[in-house]
């Protein structure tokens, strides 16, 4: 069933190294459309570095050299002519909270209005649609002009996810978004990204291996820039995965 | 529970002995501020009034005001400053936003970092040669700007990075993760958290340009001009002008038989010139802190 799905995102024997550190070592696989693909593995192991490959983001790292393609929606990306609207279909949110010195409205509209969005009541849309989906609304709909810096942590995540869903994204990444969030906003939003999968492709980064297999359709194990293992969650976190480390990673035997 | 043992008392006797001794260097540095201003003062007494201000020298300056001076180093701040900012913090910019590292943007920094290092009275030659004569600006209020604007230059663009390198680096990186350019992430987050740093050191060389005696002398400042008294804009952007720090100098070693109370006035204004500015740049900079955003 999930082989009948189109690719969307190819990775092939990609390699990043920070100087002469090299943090990936010549990773390939695919994504496809509409799943979710849940990343696990322990830090150090490149989860965050992959994902800076894939908006670009990396090219803000003077000293990182990337070799290898990543394909999205068959370009590459780093042939691309405007790697700002490839960042536009890549929400991403990263795994420390950031809420913009601005008002929440302006953390959410300022995405929209750098894409050249200016009608007042389409950017007031997406603001609450944004705001309602990372389950944020109805905390701050009676403050939106308050900073978004003056949040608690949790809500500046969920305000960082609001944001990332604000250019409206193909593709959704979420690096650790679960580390400032209490359980319960953690299973609201996880609902959500239940219902986001409907139109868009989720890519979940996470350290609680327990999420990826209440969530991700595929499940990758990257362990030291390598991938372990990749298969069916429910093959990854089965008794019997193909490889014994990733039995040992996911019930905690080694870390 | 908590008992004073030998070892306890002697550690807390050293803490407090290297508390005041720490406190008496910190509180030492009012001294030399009150003495100086209390000295200026205090010789300065006899020649201070509001007329010493607006009036215009008289009988070789050895009598009446200073006003021509005063207006003459507003000329040559607003002037040089009004260069050397806007530079300054454009190329802050490129250099803390946009320059990689590489060889070139290398040089630059080492280009800035020495040019602060140049002392003023290289600067005054160099303005001299390439302002006076080079560019034939002349001996004028131009020449005089533009070489204090260099020499000001150094330390607004220092400055200036050193605010924009207070606003963290996670804000920029959230901005791009959305698809902003840099120069929307800029606009939007960047110069607005730290406008104020940038304008508190622009504010800082007020000061510096105004105190400068060298480069001015060098390149377009003068003994003594006619003004006539109430005239509020005496001078051309192509004339010499007269300066505070030029006429305090003069009038200390140039002019015999001048009362000495009317140098020490002349260095009460500029004093408090520059007094007020910091004071500006202090109130400005609280006035940013106490609505910080984060």
């Amino acid at each position: 069933m999930v082989k009948s799905r189109d690719t969307q995102i190819v990775v092939q024997d990609l390699r990043l190294a920070y100087g002469r550190k090299e943090v990936l070592h010549g990773i390939s696989f695919d994504i496809l459309r509409n799943e979710i693909f849940g990343i696990i593995g322990p830090s150090q192991s490149g989860k965050t570095s992959l994902l800076r490959c894939l908006n670009r983001t990396i090219d803000f790292t003077p000293e990182a050299h990337v070799l290898g393609a990543v394909c999205v929606d068959g370009d590459d990306v780093r042939q691309t002519s405007n790697v700002f609207s490839l960042r536009r279909k890549i929400g991403m949110v990263a795994p420390l909270p950031v809420g913009l010195p601005m008002s929440i409205y302006d953390n959410v509209a300022f995405a929209p209005r750098c894409a050249g969005m200016t009608r007042r009541n389409e950017l007031e849309g997406i603001v609450e649609q944004c705001l309602r989906q990372a389950a944020l609304w109805d905390e701050v709909k009676d403050r939106l002009d308050s900073l978004g810096t003056k949040l608690s942590g949790g809500q500046q995540q969920r305000l960082t996810i609001a944001r990332a869903l604000s250019h409206q994204p193909e593709i959704l990444c979420l690096d650790e978004f679960s580390i400032a969030i209490d359980p319960v906003t953690t299973m609201r939003i996880e609902d959500v990204l239940k219902e986001l999968r409907r139109n868009m492709t989720i890519i979940l980064v996470t350290n609680l291996t327990q999420q990826a297999r209440r969530l991700a359709d595929r499940t990758m194990f990257l362990w030291n820039g390598a991938i372990v293992e990749l298969d069916r969650s429910d093959v990854i976190f089965s008794d019997q995965p193909a490889n014994r480390q990733t039995y040992e990673y996911v019930n905690g035997i080694f870390g | 529970m908590f008992t004073e043992t030998p070892l306890v008392r002697r550690k807390l006797r050293q803490e407090r002995i290297a508390k005041w001794a720490f406190f008496g260097m910190a509180a030492s540095m009012i001294i030399p501020l009150v003495l100086i201003i209390g000295y200026l003062v205090q010789r300065a007494w006899p020649s201070l009034s509001l007329s010493f201000l607006i009036d215009v020298p008289v009988h070789g300056m050895k009598e009446g005001g200073i006003w021509p001076a005063l207006i003459g180093t507003i000329y040559l701040v607003v002037i040089s400053l009004a260069v050397a900012a806007p530079v300054g913090v454009l190329a802050a910019v490129y250099l803390n936003e946009y320059a990689r590292d590489n060889w070139f943007n290398r040089i630059i920094n080492l280009a800035v970092i020495n040019l602060a290092g140049v002392p003023s009275i290289v600067h005054a030659l160099f303005g001299l040669g390439a302002f006076v004569y080079a560019a034939r600006f002349g001996y004028s209020i131009i020449s005089a700007s533009l070489t204090l604007a260099i020499m000001t230059l150094p330390v607004i663009i220092a400055s200036t990075r050193e605010a924009l390198a207070s606003v963290p680096r996670s804000f920029r990186e959230a901005c791009w993760n959305v698809g902003a350019t840099r120069w929307q992430t800029i606009k939007a987050v960047v110069l607005p958290n730290s406008i104020s740093g940038i304008l508190t050191g622009i504010i800082l060389q007020v000061s510096r340009a105004a105190g400068e005696t060298a480069p001015i002398m060098f390149t377009g400042a003068i003994y003594f001009k006619a003004v006539q008294k109430g005239d509020f804009l005496p001078y051309g952007l192509g004339e010499q002008c007269m300066a505070l720090s030029m006429h305090l100098f003069t009038l200390s070693t140039q002019v015999p038989g001048v009362r000495e109370s009317i140098p020490f006035a002349t260095a009460v204004v500029l004093l408090g010139a520059v007094l007020l500015v910091n004071a500006t740049a202090i109130i400005v900079r609280g006035y940013v802190r106490s609505r910080k955003k984060w």
